[in-house]
């Protein structure tokens, strides 16, 4: 059982795989992180022992803004955006596309399902 | 692809003498009218209220500290959108 950065334990994967349960640590991270300290990306979460464990958690905890912290930094970001009320804040106030996509269709992650207008008629056939 | 810092931020030669005549106090301070949205925001313009074109009229925009690096066409929306007929929460 490994409980790296708080409240993370996955186990029964390889390592390189692992790591990234961990919120701000993707493939490529997992893999710097593994490589420093010296453990194989195929060795499962639950093989390691402590002096790797111990060592996975120095490194994050020195080098790298993980979960809580990095969740507060992202809010605070956006935050900040909404405050000067520049045009990307404005576009994360309204929930629509921030980096200038189509809006004209799809962006259904930023809006949220769809909302039927009522009255609107369809396009007739022929 | 963002610009090369080499050549540092940019901004507009008329709109950057305006600043630096203010800053030096050889002119008196005020709203600056500008067209220039491109201009990038520097630490010399916090402080300072522009009034920026957006295609139709001037918007009056305060800059703050937090606003350096932004651009001044950001603040001043060109865009009115003002819901579709017939919607209520327009």
């Amino acid at each position: 059982m490994a409980r790296i950065a708080g409240i993370d334990l996955p186990k029964n994967k390889r390592g390189e795989i692992g790591l990234t349960y961990i919120f701000g640590i993707g493939r490529s991270k997992a893999q710097y992180i593994l490589n420093k300290a010296g453990i194989s990306y195929d060795k499962k979460v639950n093989q390691w022992d402590d002096d790797e464990q111990n060592a996975i958690r120095n490194i994050i905890n020195t080098e790298f803004k993980v979960e809580g912290a990095l969740r507060s930094e992202v809010q605070m970001s956006i935050k900040r955006l909404l405050d000067i009320a520049c045009y990307r804040g404005l576009r994360h106030r309204k929930g629509l596309p921030v980096r200038g996509q189509r809006t004209k269709t799809n962006s259904r992650t930023r809006k949220g399902k769809r909302k039927t207008v009522a009255g609107k008629k369809k396009a007739p056939k022929k | 692809m963002g610009r090369s810092i080499k050549k540092g931020p940019y901004v507009d030669a008329n709109l950057d003498g305006k600043i630096v005549a203010i800053n030096d106090g050889k002119s008196k301070k005020g709203v600056i009218k500008t067209w220039s949205r491109r201009s990038t925001i520097t630490p010399d313009f916090v402080g300072h209220t522009f009034a920026v074109h957006n295609g139709n009229k001037f918007i009056p925009v305060y800059v703050t500290e937090f606003m350096v690096g932004h651009k001044l066409g950001e603040f001043a929306p060109t865009r009115n959108f003002r819901g579709h007929s017939g919607t209520k929460n327009a």
